[in-house]
């Protein structure tokens, strides 16, 4: 096997995916198949492969550096705010985040 | 046994573009919360980033100034991780092409700056800064402002090449003084806009083996960087010596109790599962835009050091300190035009001058005193018309009143008696009621008479309190006491 059942439980929570344990050998199965294609892909040589890191063969068009702001900012927060579960004071509320 | 640490850096600086890398929020200090992350920044479904041409141009003139080879291909990369100030579950970062290659800095150390040292620098790459998260007690839950997210970074990672806390600290001011010369960063570490962290390990001196190292985060103060850096290595060498061993962690310093701790909850996340952002392409910087850039650079410090060691004759440590900020730097160079005597502007800008900016907390931008004022100051002790002893007074009731030298000189009646009638008088004065002391002085071999000259002098200044002209009173107590 590519990979091994710790592994994927290891990357499902990572990944805040959540695996009952009688689901963790099923999906250790169907990513070691995915991974053993990709392990054929590796066979071939593609040392004169330029690396891809994007499917469209073009270059990133930048920005000037210019503010582009609503008038009214707090309206704003209020309307991106409006589907926060919690918020106060402007901050939206999470689960206490302890350091 | 003894010990040999080794520290690398992480140096996180904030760049000072008006909009944020990926949105056109603005980066401004101090908004309300959440009233600068619109709904790229908040990573709202269905919005895509832009990246900003300043940032990279920022990237571009830090990678000239530390001689790196400029990457013409630079990718971003998505660096997974759930913390609730990133909204998007993942950091926009470089990883494997980043904008700036290898490159170098120089460093000053040891008493008078003379002892300089190569530090390389692995890369430095651009990306974004995370939101706040606040800890104050909202009902148990921890508040999120996310006007900080997206703001422009520059990670610049250094090889381990420094010896020592002092070194460190060294390569961060290098750092911070090449940011804010280019004028890429404000450099305002008590804002954040510089930040670092600090990757320490110790292992037995002559070995050429790496120890286990640790990663002290967020060091943001030169005092706390060096401390965090003495106390960890302490901790390591104990522990090592107790027949421990130093495990691989991140670590943070708690400046109240001078110690680092570990943060355990980060280990688990040290597995960013990076890859390629598929939302952004490829950039590609032109040959002529690295060229149009590297036309535009500044003068930058150590440039600035060698020439105030050669225009100005000042020693290396003098110049050296006077360059530590493009700002003091400037002020000198305008202090000294103004004198004409760049050997007394040196040391009123490093002395007084420097001494009431630390005393008030100001920068030097927010000095009551300006540079032509200064200038003026230090003419008027160079035309005789003031001692430097009472230039210090002036000088105090200047930062007072911001008033010019002159207007205090006359309102203060503080000009030097230079007439020798005047100090004639007073020299009598002080010789009619000496008379044991003139009685020595005249016994004196004429090799000992210098020194109790100093009595007679002291007493005279005393008596015009402090404006009489020194080399005037000089002349004229040789000429009585013969």
């Amino acid at each position: 096997m590519s990979i091994s059942r710790e592994e994927i439980a290891t990357t499902a929570r990572l990944a805040r995916i959540r695996l009952r344990d009688d689901e963790i050998d099923d999906v250790t199965s169907r990513i070691a198949s995915i991974l053993d294609m990709v392990d054929q892909m590796q066979a071939i040589d593609t040392s004169a492969v330029e690396p891809m890191s994007n499917s469209l063969d073009a270059a990133q068009v930048l920005r000037s550096d210019k503010v582009d702001e609503p008038g009214d900012k707090i309206a704003a927060r209020e309307a991106l705010m409006a589907g926060a579960p919690a918020q106060q004071d402007g901050l939206f509320l999470v689960p206490k985040v302890i350091e | 046994m003894q010990w040999e640490t080794v520290i690398g850096l992480e140096v996180h600086v904030q760049l000072a573009t008006k909009s944020k890398i990926f949105s056109g929020s603005s980066t401004a200090f101090g908004a309300p919360p959440n009233t600068q992350a619109n709904a790229v920044d908040l990573a709202l479904p269905g919005t895509l980033p832009v990246a900003n041409e300043q940032a990279f141009h920022s990237a571009i003139l830090f990678g000239l100034a530390v001689n790196a080879e400029i990457e013409r291909r630079s990718v971003f990369e998505r660096k997974n991780y759930f913390y609730p100030d990133l909204p998007k579950g993942y950091q926009t970062t470089q990883l494997a092409a980043p904008i700036v290659g290898e490159g170098s800095i120089e460093i000053n150390t040891g008493t008078d700056n003379q002892t300089s040292r190569h530090i390389r620098i692995h890369h430095a790459h651009l990306e974004e800064d995370a939101g706040k998260s606040l800890h104050e007690d909202f009902h148990g839950m921890s508040g999120i402002d996310l006007n900080r997210a997206g703001t422009p970074l520059i990670e610049i990672v250094s090889e381990p090449d420094m010896r020592n806390a002092e070194e460190a600290v060294a390569y961060l001011k290098k750092i911070h003084a090449i940011v804010t010369y280019l004028g890429i960063s404000d450099g305002d570490m008590s804002q954040g806009s510089l930040r670092c962290d600090a990757n320490v390990s110790v292992r037995p001196m002559g070995s050429d083996t790496l120890g286990t190292r640790t990663e002290t985060k967020n060091l943001n103060s030169f005092r706390f960087i060096e401390k965090a850096i003495n106390v960890e290595v302490a901790r390591q060498i104990d522990l090592i010596e107790d027949g421990g061993e130093v495990v691989q962690e991140t670590r943070l310093y708690d400046s109240d109790k001078n110690e680092t701790r570990s943060m355990r909850s980060k280990e688990e996340a040290n597995d960013y599962r990076y890859f390629p952002c598929p939302d952004l392409l490829p950039v590609v910087i032109e040959q002529k835009t690295i060229e149009s850039l590297r036309q535009k650079m500044p003068e930058l410090p150590d440039q600035k050091r060698a020439r105030f060691e050669t225009q100005y004759e000042l020693s290396g440590y003098d110049a050296s300190l006077l360059c530590e900020s493009r700002e003091l730097a400037d002020y000198f160079e305008q202090v000294a035009e103004n004198c004409g005597d760049a050997k007394l502007a040196a040391n009123w800008v490093m002395g007084e001058l420097s001494a009431y900016l630390n005393k008030e907390n100001l920068f030097i931008s927010q000095s009551q005193v300006s540079a032509a004022a200064l200038g003026q100051l230090i003419s008027r002790i160079d035309d005789q018309t003031i001692s430097g002893k009472i230039a210090k007074k002036v000088f105090e009731s200047m930062c007072e009143s911001g008033d010019e030298p002159d207007k205090i000189i006359a309102q203060q009646g503080l000009k030097q008696v230079s007439d020798s009638g005047a100090i004639e008088a007073m020299v009598q004065e002080v010789i009619d009621n000496s008379e044991a002391q003139v009685l020595q002085y005249l016994a004196a071999e004429p090799d000992k008479r210098k020194k109790l000259l100093g009595y007679f002098v002291g007493q005279v200044m005393k008596v015009s309190k402090g404006q009489a002209n020194p080399g005037e009173v000089n002349r004229i107590l040789a000429e009585k006491l013969k």
